[in-house]
């Protein structure tokens, strides 16, 4: 195509949405719409992401052993469970550093519940610390650790825990958020799309008889079907400019002021910079892909040569 | 050059528009089509512009096989046929020198070329000074030659006119045939159907009366032959 051709097709476009008026705002408010609620579901989505990744780092499996277990058969434990496919660290806990730990984490309040306690009545057993390559086969990890224990005489392990809960729940949260979020772009991309289409259908009804004598003519199809598909692009592209700067600008400033008090609580929100770019071109990309579908529909229906 | 052979039409509705049509109209030849109303006569053309396509039979206008033509290249069969309608069809918003420009603009004519070619084309049909009219300030006549600019513009071979005059009075009728005939003089096909029988019987051109779907006569120095 021809530069001048495509600048031609280009005003076309964006002068059939100013002659739409209130069609095309419609049809970019509906984008704007949806494509802020995709945005602040993938936001939520980056975010809850991000929390499980902190909360998955610090989850592992511990692994307590019975009391007067052999050092010989710790050792052979360490190995086997060292040796799993899944496991990426194992770390020796002695019943002394175990007491060290739970001093430490219980903090002031905690120190008199300790008191009294040494290494002659240490009541904590030697334990290991397990932790894995991937978060999501932790219960998995944990009952093959459980099974090489009994497959041991006699079983050198007490018990087996991790932070199942926590986990979990995250995950599912996370899978929830991403379904939630699915269905409801899905639905309101169908309805931008739909709007978009209508828009378009008008520009077509509206601008049948300039069709038809194109046709006389002898303009071709492509020249007569781009100024549609750049007028539904760029509604696409209008809409999500639209919904990407009211987004990224509104969760700018809720970063900015959720700041200190979120910091407090030790979580940290997925930062501007992190998300801008992706939010941006995930939003117009889908935008555009939205406007060009739209008019595709009508063009196909209503253009008909 | 237009060639029909045992050309049938029948529309979805089961009517039949033409059957059996059979014709070869040559090279620089300036056509009549008469009949009563509801003959095929406008049938007959939009099958040569592939508006509509034969039910049955050969159709081949300017060589290529209109029946079996592509649809990718319909666009440049068309762009060597001028079309031209009783009701003009102008683009209302458009200037006059717009509406002419357009039928260029659209095939991607040369920027250079576009303005050369509509000036000249408005000054074949003695409208230059109302280029920047739009088609409500203009008189019918004048529409109707700002349409047969617009028809011309491309250089088609063929110019294909139903009822050009239908509209008009007697004596604006006679600017728009002695255009046309200027037309058909500087190496034009032109097919035109009218029931205008003063015009048929003074130009004495070859004249194809259609009927009820058939070919009723075709006479080189022909008459229009109704009553009216
Ligand atoms: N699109 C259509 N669908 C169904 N029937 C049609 C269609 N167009 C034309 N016809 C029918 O085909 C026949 C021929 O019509 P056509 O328009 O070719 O006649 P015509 O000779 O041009 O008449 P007129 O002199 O009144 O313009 C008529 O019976 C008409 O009703
Ligand atoms: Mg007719």
């Amino acid at each position: 195509m021809k530069f001048s051709t495509l600048l031609r097709h280009i005003r076309e476009g964006a002068l059939n949405i100013v002659r739409n008026g209130w069609m095309s705002f419609a049809s970019i408010g509906s984008i704007v719409v949806s494509l802020s609620i995709l945005g602040v579901f993938l936001l939520l989505a980056l975010n809850v992401n991000k929390l499980t990744e902190q909360i998955e780092s610090q989850v592992q499996i511990r692994v307590f052993l019975q009391l007067n277990t052999e050092q010989q058969q710790i050792d052979e434990m360490h190995n086997v469970i060292g040796n799993m496919e899944d496991v990426s660290q194992v770390t020796f806990v002695s019943r002394e550093e175990g007491l060290e730990i739970l001093r430490e984490n219980l903090g002031e309040d905690g120190q008199d519940l300790l008191e009294g306690f040494d290494e002659t009545n240490n009541p904590l057993p030697d334990s290991f610390t397990v932790e894995v390559v991937n978060p999501e086969e932790i219960s998995f990890v944990a009952k093959k650790i459980k099974a090489a224990g009994e497959a041991a005489s006699p079983n050198p392990l007490m018990s087996v825990k991790y932070g199942q809960g926590t986990v979990e729940s995250l995950f599912k949260v996370t899978t929830a958020v991403r379904n939630i979020g699915l269905v409801l772009v899905l639905a309101l991309g169908v309805t931008a799309m739909f709007l978009i289409s209508n828009t378009i259908k008008m520009t077509i009804f509206a601008r049948r008889r300039e069709i038809s004598i194109m046709k006389l003519v002898g303009a071709t199809n492509h020249f007569i079907r781009w100024p549609f598909f750049i007028e539904g692009a760029l509604l696409g592209i209008i809409g999500s400019a639209v919904s990407v700067s009211i987004l990224l600008f509104g969760y700018g400033q809720l970063v900015q002021v959720s700041q200190l008090e979120l910091g407090l609580m030790m979580i940290q929100l997925v930062t501007l910079e992190e998300s801008g770019l992706l939010v941006g071109s995930l939003l117009l990309g889908l935008g555009t892909l939205i406007g060009i579908w739209g008019s595709t529909i009508s063009v196909r229906k209503y253009l008909k040569v | 050059m237009i060639e029909m052979q045992d050309i049938w039409k029948t529309y979805a509705d089961g009517t039949h528009a033409l059957r059996g049509v059979s014709v070869l109209i040559d090279r620089n030849e300036f056509v009549y089509l008469v009949g009563p109303s509801g003959a095929g006569k406008s049938t007959f053309m939009k099958l040569i512009y592939r508006e509509e396509v034969p039910t049955k039979g050969q159709l081949s206008v300017n060589g290529f096989n209109i029946g079996k033509l592509k649809q990718r290249k319909i666009p440049y069969v068309r762009r060597n046929i001028g079309v031209i309608f009783q009701d003009y069809r102008l683009l209302p918003k458009l200037s006059a020198y717009e509406n002419i420009a357009f039928a260029m603009e659209v095939i991607e004519a040369p920027k250079r070329l576009i303005k050369k070619r509509t000036m000249e084309v408005l000054d074949l049909v003695g409208l230059k000074h109302k280029h920047a009219s739009l088609p409500a300030q203009l008189s019918g006549g004048e529409q109707q030659r700002i349409a047969i600019a617009r028809a011309i513009v491309n250089n088609p071979s063929v110019i294909v006119a139903d009822e050009p005059t239908g509209n008009l009075d007697p004596e604006t009728s006679w600017e728009i045939m002695n255009l046309l005939e200027e037309i058909n003089f500087r190496g034009t096909t032109i097919v035109m159907a009218t029931h205008n029988k003063e015009i048929v019987n003074t130009m004495r051109k070859r004249v194809i009366a259609i009927e009820d779907g058939l070919i009723a006569r075709d006479q080189a120095r022909g008459e229009y032959g109704y009553e009216i």
